[in-house]
């Protein structure tokens, strides 16, 4: 019967401190909202809104002076594609090839960066899938000469610093005269090797017998990997995709070092070159963060599933 | 059982030529990425600290003169103080936090997990750029809310400038810094008490074990690879806290913010002293090598 008793009060204690545990839960989530729905409120409220030292918690009326002004400060090219430029000497001739610039219409500087930061995240997606596919299926599949120096090269790499390549990338890219292009940017991610590794644990799940089986009834290697082994190792590919996406578009070290005229900004460094110019006018600067940040965070809530696949997934083993 | 018999296979000489071949070949695209954009660049941070290098001249090499000066600057002390202060405060608040996280909301139902999963995740979507302005506008001493709330609720009188006061700019950035860093840990964490294996918890509770006895003696040690995994990159994590600080700081008041990130950006990308630098990220990565190794160490022993 005592015991009994004491069983009950165990049960009542551990069920007071669910209910505390979820109640400061649900207050610090909403404390990790708050940033956002300051951004997102921020954003269209009026000058004295924002500026009034009792907060305005919910604009009185939604205005859209803060993207209007956010447009009208610097304008670019929608686009400009730029062919030739170069000469060679070949036994003494010289060919040369004018350079010819294919530019957009002109628009607010706004609505380029996010053609740029599009461009940019969408691009080192589908570069590093493919690459780091095909490498994470032999590293996983074949055996031959220099494997396992070059996976120990591949985590070594891993576990240091992305940042203190910088400087040495920095001058890589202005003797390959990329500095100040996107492409300057995305290089380094996709030669980033966490794709690989990702990947290549992904494709040892993947029974060898499907291979040899492929390989028995004639297949070439190319078809191999493309017939049997991609669509196997697709959902973690899909992990790999939705994870460089989001992760591309924050890389903002990077985009700092690397980017520089107003045509070639990404939109959160625009957003950042803009804080240094005008540093109070919180309006615009909500207005931008606005924009830099509601797409992907529709990304990630769309893909959010084989997002969270993606992180769990390159721990496993880590 | 499959991987012997490709073993045996590849005795064959001629065999073991053509799949090294594909191999490669496979490779290649990855390869010349990597080597080009990660292993050269890494060659040369090494390479380069040797050099006394700028923008426009040829590299004058220097020997060890710039580990040398390293030795002797107050402020890199300083940015190695700060940095240290940092990842000691954020990685155990944040794994300790993020699993408490989740260990109550990995008993929640499924919706609701992945809701709060979401939410703890957001702030690393956001993007360090927005997350970063928007505090700037919460930490204003004029238009801020903390010191609204703060006068209001009469935890103090004065309008205070935290991102300008020394006492308080290094806590600010921390703050910032654990709201951006829970995110995958808790992700990782969920997932990790997903996989702890059911029927052991059970048979403990019928044995008569507490709900902490539960956790402490069977969840804990079975999830010890992911808190290991954990401790690695959220101590990567905070020795690369950079974006907060160039945003909100720039290393200010008085070097009070400064840590080895930014003055790394600092003398290589204002001062245009490159070997510098490079001398400099060498040492963080050391730094960063030798602690993944003794957490990875202490906890293969446990």
């Amino acid at each position: 019967m005592n015991n009994q008793n004491h069983l009950d009060a165990q049960a009542a204690r551990s069920k007071a401190y669910t209910i505390f545990s979820y109640v400061v839960i649900i207050i610090i989530a909403f404390l990790f909202l708050f940033p956002l729905y300051w951004i997102l409120t921020g954003a269209f409220k009026t000058k004295q809104e924002i500026l009034a030292t009792t907060p305005v918690w919910w604009p009185s009326e939604f205005v859209k002076i803060n993207f209007e002004n956010l447009m009208s400060k610097r304008s670019a090219p929608l686009f400009d594609i730029s062919i030739g430029g170069w000469a060679v000497n070949l036994f003494g001739y010289r060919f040369s090839f004018a350079k010819y610039v294919i530019a957009g219409p002109t628009v607010p500087a706004a609505m380029r960066w996010l053609v740029n930061t599009v461009f940019m995240a969408v691009t080192s997606m589908i570069i590093t899938c493919i690459t780091s596919a095909m490498a994470g299926y032999v590293l996983a599949k074949k055996r031959f000469w220099g494997r396992g120096i070059l996976f120990s090269l591949i985590v070594c790499a891993m576990a240091l610093p992305k940042q203190v390549i910088l400087i040495p990338l920095l001058r890589e890219m202005s003797a390959l005269k990329l500095y100040d292009t996107i492409w300057a940017v995305i290089f380094p991610i996709v030669g980033w090797p966490f794709g690989v590794f990702l990947l290549k644990q992904f494709a040892e799940g993947i029974p060898t017998e499907m291979v040899e089986a492929c390989r028995i009834d004639g297949a070439s290697e190319w078809r191999t990997f493309t017939d049997v082994m991609f669509p196997m190792i697709k959902p973690g590919v899909g992990a790999l995709a939705i994870f460089t996406f989001i992760n591309s578009w924050n890389d903002y070290f990077m985009q700092l070092v690397m980017l520089t005229s107003t045509k070639n900004l990404t939109i959160s460094l625009g957003i950042a070159s803009m804080q240094a110019e005008n540093s109070t006018d919180f309006g615009i600067l909500m207005a931008g963060s606005a924009l830099a940040s509601v797409p992907i965070i529709i990304v990630f809530l769309i893909f959010q599933k084989y997002f969270t696949k993606g992180i769990t997934m390159g721990a496993v083993k880590g | 059982m499959s991987n012997k018999r490709v073993v045996l296979n590849t005795k064959n000489h001629k065999l073991m030529i053509h799949e090294t071949a594909t191999s490669y070949l496979f490779m290649l695209p990855f390869m010349i990425f990597f080597v080009g954009f990660v292993l050269y660049p890494m060659f040369m941070c090494v390479y380069t600290s040797f050099f006394d290098a700028t923008m426009g001249r040829e590299d004058i090499f220097v020997g060890f003169a710039n580990y040398v000066q390293l030795s002797k600057d107050p402020v890199f002390w300083k940015g190695l103080w700060n940095t240290l202060i940092i990842v000691l405060v954020s990685v155990p608040v944040t794994c300790a936090f993020s699993l408490w996280v989740a260990s109550a909301i990995s008993k929640m139902p499924v919706a609701a997990t992945s809701a709060f999963r979401c939410i703890f995740y957001l702030p690393v979507v956001t993007g360090s750029v927005a997350v970063t302005v928007v505090w700037k506008w919460m930490f204003n001493n004029y238009y801020g809310i903390f010191n609204y709330l703060g006068n209001n609720l009469g935890l103090f009188d004065e309008r205070i400038n935290w991102l300008g006061d020394e006492r308080f700019a290094l806590g600010c950035i921390i703050m910032i810094l654990l709201t951006t860093s829970v995110g995958q840990p808790i992700v990782l964490y969920v997932s990790a008490l997903d996989n702890v294996d059911k029927s052991l918890v059970e048979a403990a509770e019928v044995d008569g074990a507490t709900q902490m006895q539960a956790f402490w003696k069977i969840k804990w040690p079975q999830m010890m690879p992911t808190t290991l995994y954990i401790l690695v990159i959220t101590t990567i994590n905070s020795f690369q806290c950079f974006a907060l600080i160039q945003l909100l700081t720039s290393g200010g008041p008085n070097n009070s913010t400064m840590t080895i990130m930014y003055y790394i950006y600092y003398n290589a990308f204002k001062l245009y002293k490159y070997g510098y630098g490079n001398a400099m990220g060498v040492i963080l990565a050391i730094i960063i090598a030798i602690l993944s190794a003794v957490q990875f160490k202490l906890g293969q022993e446990k």
